[in-house]
């Protein structure tokens, strides 16, 4: 018997915005002024939010802290696609799409700045606490995707993780379990090229980490991760085909992490200054600026006045950050467990003054 | 002879031993170019080259895996997890392979690795960062577990611990990695492992603490009559100096950060209970992280043991 060839693959690749902020009006998603011009200022306020809490950590006022810059587009454009009612398992570096999601800002900086009760999601937002685990959160989304299926729930589940977290048992246990199920989940990777010092050339051997979708059956596409539209229509079309019963779809946002790995990282001492000045030029925010512009809706006293009313809505985050009164020692027993031991009780009582 | 801090001495011991014998080999993440994210696997990038210091992709299981495998097959590896809380996705290859690959194989196959992880609390770091589960590692037959208390015994321990024919966990306590410089010599010299030290002599009571709890007690304990004894193996434990140290002085303290239930502090106070209760003039005890998860910056002095709690106990046993 000859051999023959038993599956060949594709992998799809998707841009909408060019460079120069030309776009390609067939797949333009039909988003209104008012919504393009409302993703324009989360991105800003994503950017603002950001630089703060680097500006926060030097003055000691919050602690280690994951920068996102650069990443903007690839999380205010998939969290702007989530329903209120989809369920959202984060990563760590993800501030973009919790603050696109509505997550209070002071409660991120709260939780950045060692507190814990900032991982307190308000009531009525399904989003899980940042995970600080690489990957291990991967199949908590499979779950709750396989607990909605198994409800007739109709909303979609999102994991959000890193090009790292892609090497980890639990991503590819997670995607296994979403193939076979069929299960409404969304995977969604932010994929910076980097994990710490490591670069993508030695995670992974794969053309693009798309494909992996492939091997568990389902389908994965690669979108550009500065393009905002880009994201935001790829993570549509992977919901709405999760919400209607179509299973899993992966999302590689190809994007690049601008700065260090966190505040406690120095990226010089492994990757060119040349390599992050080539991405400074595919700036997700100049490149929607342009986009914008072409349509006539941004010059730059719209730019000055959004950045400015950002600028306002971070300073107010950190007030009232800064304005919580530190935690009770006693805080750390209340939430162990639905009851506590008789020895948590006592525990509790000797560690509160 | 040079001051180092533990950071150097551990960086040197890899070096010599490296220099030593070409079947040691690091494997992790960013322990090669980066040089590690505490910079203790600093220039042995650059010294050995990307086939004696890998940088692996991001996977604590295939880290542990390979190790194993690589050890089977006759390397001396040397693996960094980059902190224990991120230990357990490997948990797994630790336990049902690294501790009895040579009861399995009865003999035939053994896995001499090591596995260094930073460790414990103190430098407030986001969650998962600050863990000490120690107690976990010491309950699985087959593994040492090791936990120097400076520069000098670090280094030391570290050359123990690779030359040794079975799997060790080398628990390395952040807060100590640049606390304290102290001589550390150049060139070999091996302390054994499985030996506690008594770090300070006394008549008593006497106080086992190990990490950077270690430094906490010997401030703590100034001004009482206390022995204070410092493991640096946790498993095999030293029961000989326990014992002899608490038929001397009738009292013993344990402090340890790690949450008091089934902590290592029971394992002891076991010990002592059963080999020499008829020695003891009053309760042990044990003064111990509370029963929770370890939390973040804000936090973490309350749930640490303190200095205060350290005097308490001691008080409470002297009056006995
Ligand atoms: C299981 C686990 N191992 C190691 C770490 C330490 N660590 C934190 S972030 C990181 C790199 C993550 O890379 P990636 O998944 O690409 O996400 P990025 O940081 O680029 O957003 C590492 C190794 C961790 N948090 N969890
Ligand atoms: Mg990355």
């Amino acid at each position: 018997m000859p051999e023959s060839i038993l599956a060949t693959f594709t992998v799809k690749r998707l841009e909408i915005i060019a460079p120069d902020g030309t776009a390609d009006e067939s797949l333009v998603p039909d988003l209104s002024g008012d919504e393009l011009r409302r993703i324009y200022y989360l991105l800003l306020l994503t950017r603002a939010f950001d630089g703060r809490a680097l500006a926060l950590q030097r003055e000691g006022r919050i602690g280690t802290y994951p920068s996102v810059l650069g990443q903007e587009a690839a999380q205010v454009g998939s969290a702007f696609a989530i329903h209120e009612r989809d369920w959202v398992f984060p990563s760590f570096r993800e501030m973009g799409a919790h603050l696109t999601l509505g997550y209070p800002l002071h409660q991120l900086y709260q939780y950045w700045g060692g507190d814990e009760r900032g991982l307190r999601t308000p009531d009525g937002m399904n989003i899980f606490p940042i995970c600080v685990s690489v990957g291990t959160h991967i199949p908590h989304a499979a779950g709750a995707a396989l607990a909605a299926k198994l409800r007739g729930d109709r909303i979609a589940v999102i994991a959000y993780f890193g090009d790292g977290g892609t090497s980890k048992g639990d991503f590819h246990e997670g995607f296994n379990l979403a193939g076979v199920m069929g299960l409404p989940t969304v995977f969604i990777c932010q994929n910076n090229q980097w994990a710490i010092s490591v670069p993508l050339s030695a995670q992974t051997a794969s053309r693009s980490l798309a494909q992996k979708a492939v091997a568990y059956g389902f389908d994965g596409i690669q979108v550009d991760g500065n393009d905002v539209l880009a994201v935001y229509r790829a993570t549509r079309e992977a919901l709405e085909k999760a919400r209607g019963g179509g299973g899993p779809t992966f999302i590689e946002c190809l994007t690049y992490r601008m700065s260090d790995h966190t505040t406690s990282d120095d990226a010089s001492r492994y990757r060119s200054p040349e390599e992050t000045e080539q991405w400074r030029e595919r700036d997700p925010i100049l490149r929607y600026e342009r986009f914008l512009a072409k349509r006539g809706l941004w010059n730059e006293d719209y730019a000055a006045e959004m950045k400015g009313k950002a600028g306002g809505e971070i300073d107010e985050a950190v007030r009232r950050y800064e304005s919580v009164p530190p935690p009770a020692p006693g805080e750390m027993f209340d939430f162990v467990s639905g009851e506590l031991s008789a020895r948590q009780q006592r525990q509790r009582e000797e560690a509160s003054p | 002879m040079t001051q180092l801090n533990m950071v150097q001495a551990i960086n040197l011991a890899l070096r010599e031993e490296m220099a030593r014998d070409d079947r040691v080999v690091l494997l992790g993440e960013d322990v090669g170019r980066d040089g590690g994210v505490f910079r203790v696997t600093e220039g042995l990038f650059e010294e050995f080259g990307p086939e004696r210091v890998i940088d692996t992709p991001l996977s604590e299981s295939a880290i542990v895996g390979a190790a194993v495998g690589m050890a089977a097959y006759g390397l001396r590896p040397v693996a960094e997890i980059q902190f224990l809380g991120f230990i357990y996705a490997a948990f797994d290859q630790l336990f049902t392979h690294a501790a009895r690959i040579r009861t399995r194989s009865r003999g035939r196959f053994t896995a001499p690795l090591v596995v260094r992880t930073p460790y414990g609390a103190g430098i407030k770091a986001p969650e998962l960062h600050e863990e000490s589960t120690e107690a976990f590692f010491c309950h699985m037959p087959g593994v040492k577990v090791v936990v120097p208390s400076g520069p000098y015994n670090a280094k030391g321990l570290l050359m123990a611990a690779i030359r040794d024919p079975d799997p060790v966990l080398f628990l390395e306590p952040t807060r100590l990695y640049r606390m304290v410089k102290e001589e550390v010599p150049e060139g070999e010299y091996t302390l054994p492992l499985g030996k506690a030290r008594i770090a300070r002599p006394g008549g008593a009571v006497t106080v086992v603490a190990w990490g950077s709890m270690l430094q906490r007690v010997m401030k703590a304990v100034e001004g009482y009559d206390a022995e204070v004894i410092d493991p640096m193996t946790l498993s095999p434990f030293d029961g000989e100096t326990l014992l002899d140290s608490v038929k001397k002085t009738g009292r013993l303290v344990v402090v340890h950060e790690a949450p008091l239930t089934c902590g290592l502090g029971a394992e002891i106070a076991a010990t002592v209970a059963q080999e020499a209760i008829l020695h003891l003039r009053g309760p042990i005890i044990r003064v111990a992280g509370p029963d929770v998860p370890v939390p973040l910056a804000k936090l973490i002095d309350h749930y640490l043991p303190s200095p205060e709690r350290i005097r308490a106990a001691l008080d409470e046993v002297l009056q006995y």
